[in-house]
């Protein structure tokens, strides 16, 4: 569905030259549900609005739902939906009119549109707000509404931008529900970015972190989790000499240089931590170390991130929430 | 989908919140009204403005005013759309870019119709002559001016969408010379030299001589095709950089 080689954006900015994106290599099949995990100014968006030919590439090609998104702009325009940071729906007009116009535009007749519209309205729980002006509606409303003009024209792709951001979890949880809904019924391709690790680690089948405006890793949450962090498995003794001894045993589990002692404090990161504990613990007993405390924590994908770059994407989500 | 279809679906979204909330159109259609009312009657007499009824010179070049004024804010609507993300939602659908703008523009060429029939309305129980072929010819030209300007208009707002105010601050700075420098509310003939001179460089002032032509029923009269030529560049100038502009945002 999606195949681009090299795709990247400078932008000039006065005298400063910003590369946005430097060279995207994505392949992206037909029904996978991908997740684009990157910090603000990562360049999320603006690789977006390139496979969606709201902006040019300054290089690389692009290959969306079979269309070059450079030589054939109106026919990858056809065939996807763009789901955008920003709202779709103007303030001033009304909810229905929206969604009939949205329907027109993609070459729906009158009729044709008033029942989709209506459709929609119904699926994405808006009936009662379908009289009213965009501007009038609450933040989750006004974010369905966005949806709703998305799949207007039933795209077999659909790209979201930020879908959930700005929302409460109840709310966030409730879109879910409706785009995990659609890619039931109609096998939609879906890909979309996001800063929420725990919404990329849960939703997305597929995670790409991209860190400036390079994608860095691409697998499974499950995957990437298991080769770029790895469990740590954290343990508690008596006395300092029976922790040095503890930490040699855990040596012999964990993956790498991987074993810190600290006082009584034994840390290990170990692969599959929920079978090597049990294990350690039994293996610790027989050569008489007590541990008075053990403790597993499975990876999250900050984990991943954080040693992928060195950064945390908490620590940058705080930045731009103060920002 | 064909040009026609585009642009009307694109003028009949941006005209319904209009007639769902009358009261700025309601407003919008008074506004010439003042003109006529508290301007029009300090002509009567003026050297310049012809023997006959003050408004058969005042009327057309009020109207030329309007479209100056009505098209040239069309970039306005555009600038909260692409506030938003209307806008970029617009760009996405396989909707003709020039059909985008010029729907947009439409809806203000519609209000300078209406305002036009208004304002005939008005006069003409007060010594305006209606030429009916000349006025349906002067409001094309009017027409013409008016999908320029909006064009225009538009193609700054896209320019200017990082700095809304900028778009303002130029699109006052150029008005004001140009409707100054056009002769709409008092006769260039009593300009000095060097004013007159200023003027001939102004694409409006020749519209407004040759809608005044038009609509005092001269259609062939000597002004009239420069008047359509000045007209017809503005267009052509505005569609080109309107569409330019649309195809080139980087948004
Ligand atoms: N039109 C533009 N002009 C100049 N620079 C831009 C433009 N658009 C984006 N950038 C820059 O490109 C980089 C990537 O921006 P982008 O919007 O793609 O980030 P993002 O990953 O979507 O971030 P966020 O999570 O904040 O939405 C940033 O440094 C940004 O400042
Ligand atoms: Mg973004």
């Amino acid at each position: 569905m999606i195949h681009t080689r090299g795709l990247a954006r400078r932008f000039r900015v006065r005298k400063e030259v910003v590369e946005a994106v430097r060279g995207l290599d994505i392949d992206v099949g037909e029904g996978e549900l991908v997740a684009f995990l990157g910090p603000n100014g990562a360049g999320k968006s603006t690789s977006l609005r390139m496979l969606t030919t709201l902006l040019p590439p300054t290089a690389g090609t692009a290959v969306v739902a079979g269309c070059d998104v450079v030589a054939d702009p109106a026919g990858t325009r056809r065939r996807i939906g763009y789901i955008g940071q920003g709202h779709g729906a103007g303030e001033q007009f009304v909810v229905r009119d929206e969604l009939i116009t949205q329907g027109r535009c993609y070459g729906m007749s009158g009729a044709e549109s008033r029942t989709r519209a209506a459709e929609l309205l119904d699926s994405l729980d808006l009936a009662e707000q379908a009289g009213r002006t965009a501007g009038t509606l609450s933040g989750g409303q006004r974010r369905r509404l966005d949806i709703a003009l998305g799949l207007v024209h039933r795209p077999r792709l659909l790209f979201l931008d930020e879908p959930s951001t700005g929302l409460d979890p109840q709310n966030r949880a409730n879109l879910w529900r409706h785009i995990l809904r659609l890619r039931a019924e109609s096998g939609t391709t879906i890909f979309l970015t996001t800063h929420y690790l725990e919404e990329a680690d849960s939703m997305a089948e597929r995670v790409m972190v991209i860190d400036h405006g390079r994608v860095i890793a691409d697998d499974t949450p499950q995957q990437l989790k298991a080769d770029l962090a790895g469990d740590v498995i954290t343990l508690t003794t008596g006395t300092g000499p029976e922790a040095a001894r503890a930490g040699g045993v855990a040596e012999r589990f964990a993956s790498g240089p991987a074993v810190t002692v600290e006082g009584t404090t034994v840390r290990a990161r170990v692969r599959q931590g929920d079978a090597v504990l049990p294990e350690l613990l039994r293996t610790l007993d027989g050569e008489g170390v007590k541990a008075l405390t053990a403790d597993l924590r499975r990876p999250t994908l900050d984990d991943v991130f954080l040693n992928l770059t060195g950064r945390s994407l908490r620590e940058g989500d705080a930045e731009g929430a103060a920002a | 989908m064909n040009l026609v279809t585009a642009t009307g679906i694109v003028f009949a979204r941006q005209v319904r919140p209009e007639l769902r909330s009358p009261l700025g159109l309601v407003l919008t259609m008074m506004e010439p009204l003042v003109f006529l009312v508290f301007f029009g009657p300090l002509l009567a007499g003026l050297p310049g403005v012809g023997a006959g009824s003050p408004w058969q010179w005042f009327v057309p070049g009020i109207l030329v005013m309007l479209a100056l004024f009505g098209a040239s804010g069309a970039g306005y609507t555009m600038i909260t759309e692409l506030a938003t993300g209307s806008f970029e939602r617009m760009m996405v659908t396989p909707l003709n870019r020039a059909a985008i703008m010029i729907g947009h523009t439409m809806k203000h060429i519609l209000i300078l119709l209406a305002q036009a029939a208004l304002i005939v309305l008005v006069v003409m129980p007060f010594g305006f002559r209606l030429h009916p072929a000349g006025v349906a010819a002067g409001l094309l030209l009017l027409v013409t001016l008016g999908v320029g300007l909006g064009s225009l208009s538009l193609a700054l707002a896209i320019a200017a969408r990082r700095q809304p105010a900028l778009f303002w601050s130029v699109q006052q700075f150029a008005l004001f010379p140009l409707l100054l420098l056009s002769g709409v509310l008092l006769p260039m003939e009593n300009a000095p030299s060097w004013l007159a001179v200023a003027a001939q460089f102004n694409p409006l002032r020749y519209v407004v001589e040759a809608t005044r032509s038009l609509f005092a029923g001269d259609l062939l009269h000597p002004s009239v095709p420069p008047g359509l030529l000045a007209a017809a560049a503005i267009a052509a100038l505005g569609v080109v950089l309107g569409t330019l502009a649309m195809r080139r945002a980087s948004l």
